[in-house]
């Protein structure tokens, strides 16, 4: 019993996560109709944010509350600001082209990330640099090399894991006789419940909830009556985008290892659990991200641990054949 | 056409092709075969993608999977038949016939993934779809580093090294036949019909799933013939050669040369794998050179360099090429 | 039909081809291959690694151990007055990236001696190409058995100088039975790591002949954030070790959560833990923990402090195994180099082959007739936030 109890939290921690970053996916795909294949990579650059301004507060010596307010508004700053700019430069150009080519960039823009990421630091890049000029016998001025010398040795963060902070400190309960809580589970689902909550107002009860709604149902009309479809769409992906940094902070504050790929599986499962629960719903991209956090844990646990990864795809699957609209997802019928 | 007609036109560019990639694999070195090699294969990959990519316009990303597949099945058999010789042939025939039936059988196996992925694939559009070829491809690879049988992990090794360069060629030198014929044909007119207006083409009656079957099957066999040659150059057969990444590889060489174009998929895989091979220094700024290189394309020039046209619809009729008004020889 | 058609048609193709390419097939091996550079006045060694990628720490660790050996020869004038230098490609964690950048290195550089790789899919990707250009190889660190023997023949041109994955599963069993005095463990393994699964395979199996019993069999797959799920099944198994051999990245992860979900007990691994990062992620979880290893930094040997200490200097940081592993991979073949009539080729391969009692940084080298080192591991603690020496297990 207490192994089962266990699982539960252990799923639902897990849960809470994917939703968090699930949320950001479907608000994304509601308006533009597109599967933002960085969202993943977002989340990842949303925990080097977090680590890098964990540092230049320096954290991990001297951890207070109001550090560790101050690492999440900043990491939720830069997100936001990557979103902003991903759409803008990225995917606003290709609004009226075929959904296609929009999805490659996406890919484009997801490598990049990944793989930028993992390139050694632009100091030890010039460095390098320098060193093959030299090699093929062309001077480098001072000036150059003293610039050089000023490039931030930290970033690109290159491929080797990094340990993340805590952001504030953890504490363990033990409940029921033996099932281990941690608060990060706690604030995890707490934060992700709030969020929902909030999007749901937003969505529903503001101006830019009603206007995201417009632009989601039909672009073009939206446009025509006055609604200023750039602004809708670029506020929604910093939405998006702040929710998967949060989701980073939490996860990586409780997980403390972070690397450049660390976004990849979380994001396609992300995906797997907002169609789920039905891409372009709120409270589906909850469900299928609770569903999808107890579903892995529970085959983990007590079948095969070693297709863990492969359920989430499993239930991609079963869903688009199944019931390809989701949980809560309109039946949409396509008209000529 | 007579029967002996067809057939001898059938054959020509195998028989034209034989003699120059002899003459290649006589005088070509060592790192210049393996040069040639993974060009071959990236070739075969990317025109094989470019039937269901670029003909059918289906976008799928789990290309490697079939790959893998293809890979597998061949080093299994040449493995477990490599002491053995068939009676009454000199070793090295018996040899080539064993290779032979390896990358068939691969071809095969691959196609019937290619069959299972398809079937419940199919049905779906545009982004719904990749996402699926993705789960597929992943799922694939997750099974295979599961059983044991396959190697789990560690893979096969030690698979003989039968791949040379007159394997490779004719390796491609079929592909891009095959892709031609297809596209030139009932069946590749009905995918065209299909890539441009899914619908419309549902509203004239031509069977889109079947279709997208059909041409997905073929795309996989293909891939399982890439597979089975590349394994059986470097000797060994692990998971990680067939991970989503490489899918992508694939995807960006048929995106650059042109999705419907054979002659850019061939082209643009030229390109790419000599160009690595040039910029081995900078290898750690390969995927980010590729990534770019897709968002510039993307935002530029989406159709590739060479949109669906064919670099040969610029010869004269008797060789093969089209007239601007797009009449088939 | 048409379909058909073709289809035959390239069927009779592959077929025709088939006699016809055979022919210009045998004859490229029996061609000799490039006999040994003995004509230079340098030695080039060729050293290919995991420079980039996940594992990058693995092949950068490497390169500096081989780079130092080199620089230490040619300090003393290089061997027989020849001086050394060092080649690297990058084989981006890739097998068939290895197997390229081993070609180029054979064909092209013309190297003497091969060196590399770390994990064993990729060594045995380099493999043949050694054995077809007859240029020797040594791998530092890959301890698959299959590296230097295949189907039960040796191959002639590969070595290794570092224990292979049957004796490093040994060594934990019979720590866990010997020195823990447990009898009931659980394994944790990473299925997607074909040295994971080849040491748990080893562990289990040995285990199990000493009278131990493996309670639960979990697997993971590296990058993974989240193993509570596998930690919780093993936890209601109750075992009273777990075999952890994977690689330092997972292995802290999996320390923290373990002591999450209240589990005390210790975990046990292999030389895929050694890594500073093991430390500064695992922290306090992982203190009390043991793993097999190929040397200890603070083994007081003076030979090895040299070592410890001429590697700090040069490169800052304490050398890790790997540093080690590939500096003794660099001096056996130089040693071999002194004593072979050529540098190179055939004689190398003879020379390396005669090493006896190799006096390493990890260990006393012999090469055996499998081409292996025979060589005792340590077991190592950790204890205060770094490794110390518990003991050593002779083969």
């Amino acid at each position: 019993m207490t192994e089962l109890l266990q699982h539960l939290v252990n799923g639902t921690s897990l849960g809470t996560i994917y939703a968090l970053i699930a949320l950001g996916y479907t608000m994304v795909y509601g308006v533009l109709k597109l599967i933002n294949f960085a969202h993943g990579d977002v989340y990842m650059v949303g925990a080097f944010a977090g680590y890098y301004v964990a540092s230049a507060l320096g954290v991990q010596e001297r951890p207070t509350l109001g550090k560790a307010v101050l690492v999440f508004v900043g990491a939720m700053a830069i997100t936001g600001l990557l979103g902003f700019l991903i759409e803008r430069l990225a995917y606003r150009p290709l609004r009226a082209r075929p959904r296609l080519t929009a999805l490659i960039t996406a890919i484009g823009v997801s490598f990049l990330l990944e793989y930028g990421f993992q390139l050694p630091s632009f100091r030890t890049q010039a460095a390098n640099l320098e060193g093959a000029l030299r090699g093929w016998g062309v001077a480098v001025p001072a000036w150059l090399s003293a610039l050089f010398a000023r490039l931030p040795a930290e970033f690109p963060p290159g491929p080797t894991p990094r340990f993340f902070p805590e952001p504030f400190e953890r504490v363990d309960w033990t409940v029921l006789g033996g099932v281990h809580v941690s608060n990060y589970d706690v604030v995890s689902l707490l934060v992700a419940i709030g969020f929902m909550v909030a999007l749901q107002l937003i969505v529903f009860r503001t101006r830019f909830g009603t206007a995201m709604r417009a632009v989601s149902f039909d672009a073009r009309t939206a446009g025509l009556m006055g609604i200023p479809v750039n602004r809708i769409i670029s506020g929604t992906f910093v939405l998006g985008s702040v929710l998967a940094g949060v989701a980073a902070l939490l996860v990586a504050g409780s997980r403390p290892r972070i690397d450049p790929i660390m976004g990849l599986m979380p994001g396609l499962k992300a995906f797997v659990a907002a169609v789920f629960g039905g891409i372009g719903s709120v409270p589906g991209a909850m469900v299928g991200g609770l569903a999808l956090g107890l579903g892995e844990e529970m085959v983990a646990g007590y079948t095969s641990s070693s297709f863990r990864d492969g359920i989430a795809f499993a239930m991609l699957i079963l869903v688009l054949l199944v019931r390809p609209e989701g949980l809560f997802g309109r039946v949409t019928v396509e008209k000529v | 056409m007579t029967r002996g007609g067809f057939l001898l036109r059938s054959l020509a560019p195998f028989l034209v092709a034989l003699p120059i990639l002899w003459l290649a694999q006589r005088s070509a070195p060592a790192d210049v075969t393996i040069v040639l090699i993974s060009l071959g294969v990236n070739v075969i990959l990317a025109v094989s993608l470019n039937v269901v990519n670029g003909f059918a316009g289906q976008f799928s990303i789990g290309h490697a999977a079939f790959m893998a597949v293809g890979a597998y099945t061949a080093a299994e058999i040449t493995v477990a038949l490599r002491e053995v010789q068939i009676a009454g042939l000199p070793v090295e025939m018996s040899d080539a016939v064993v290779f032979a039936a390896a990358l068939g059988a691969g071809m095969l196996l691959a196609a019937v993934a290619g069959l299972i992925v398809g079937v419940p694939s199919l049905r779906l559009r545009g982004d719904y779809l990749a996402m699926v070829t993705l789960g597929f491809g992943e799922i694939i690879r997750v099974v295979i580093e599961n059983t044991k049988f396959l190697g789990g992990a560690t893979g096969i090794s030690g698979l003989p090294p039968y791949t040379t360069i007159v394997w490779t060629g004719l390796g491609v030198v079929a592909t891009v036949v095959m892709a031609r014929r297809l596209e030139a044909s009932t069946q590749g007119r009905a995918l065209l019909a299909i890539r441009e207006d899914e619908v419309a083409a549902e509203a004239m009656g031509v069977d889109t799933v079947g279709w997208k079957v059909r041409a997905f099957v073929i795309s996989a066999a293909f891939a399982g013939l890439a597979g089975g040659l590349l394994v059986h150059k470097i000797q060994i057969c692990t998971p990680r050669m067939f991970t989503f990444v490489k899918s992508m590889e694939v995807v960006v060489m048929v995106v650059l040369g042109g999705m419907g174009s054979i002659s850019g998929s061939i082209v643009a895989a030229t390109v790419l794998t000599l160009a690595l091979e040039w910029l081995r220094g900078l290898d750690q700024y390969r995927m980010v050179i590729y990534s770019l290189l897709l968002i510039v394309l993307m935002l530029t020039r989406p159709e590739g360099l060479f949109g669906t046209r064919e670099a040969w619809d610029l010869l004269p009729r008797w060789l093969g090429g089209r007239r601007a008004d797009g009449r088939a020889p | 039909m048409r379909f058909v058609r073709a289809v035959a048609v390239v069927v009779a193709a592959f077929t025709v081809a088939a006699c016809q390419s055979k022919k210009p097939e045998t004859q490229a091996p029996a061609a000799p291959a490039a006999a040994a550079p003995a004509a230079s006045d340098r030695v080039l060694v060729g050293h290919v690694g995991s420079m980039t990628g996940s594992e990058a720490t693995f092949g950068q660790s490497t390169d500096n151990g081989i780079r130092l050996a080199a620089e230490q020869w040619n300090a003393k004038g290089g061997v027989k007055g020849k001086p050394i230098d060092v080649k690297t490609y990058d084989s981006q964690g890739k097998p068939e990236e290895a197997a390229v950048a081993a070609t180029r290195l054979l064909v092209n550089d013309k190297v003497n001696v091969l060196l590399g790789e770390v994990a064993s899919s990729r060594s045995l990707a380099m493999a043949p190409a050694a054995d077809d250009r007859q240029v020797p190889m040594i791998t530092p660190s890959s301890t698959n058995p299959r590296v230097t023997k295949e189907g039960g023949k040796v191959r002639p041109f590969v070595f290794r100088v570092c224990f292979i994955d049957p004796f490093q599963g040994t060594v934990m069993a019979k720590f866990a039975r010997d020195n823990l005095k447990v009898t009931k463990v659980a394994i944790l393994r990473d299925v997607g790591n074909d040295y994971s699964v080849g040491l748990a395979d080893f562990f289990q199996d040995k285990f199990r002949y000493l009278g131990g019993e493996i309670v639960t069999d979990q697997s993971y797959k590296a990058g993974d954030q989240d193993f509570k799920a596998q930690l919780t099944a093993i936890k209601n198994k109750s075992p009273e070790a777990i075999y952890v051999p994977g690689y330092y990245t997972d292995v802290a992860l999996i320390a923290r959560q373990a002591r999450e979900l209240g589990m005390k007990q210790p975990l046990l691994g292999g030389d895929g833990w050694d890594s500073q990062k093991l430390y500064e992620i695992g922290g306090k979880a992982i203190e009390g923990s043991y793993y097999s290893n190929h040397y200890s930094p603070d083994d007081p040997n003076p030979r090895i402090q040299e070592f410890v200490q001429a590697y700090q200097k040069r490169f800052g940081g304490i050398p890790d195994g790997l540093a080690a592993q590939g500096y003794d991979a660099a001096m056996v073949a130089f040693d071999a180099m002194v004593r072979a009539t050529a540098p190179g080729g055939v004689p190398l391969r003879d020379a390396i082959a005669a090493t006896k009692g190799y006096p390493g940084v990890t260990g006393i080298i012999t090469i055996d007739e499998n081409h292996d080192a025979q060589k005792p591991a340590v077991v190592l603690e950790v204890k205060g936030g770094k490794s110390v020496f518990v003991t050593s297990v002779s083969p």
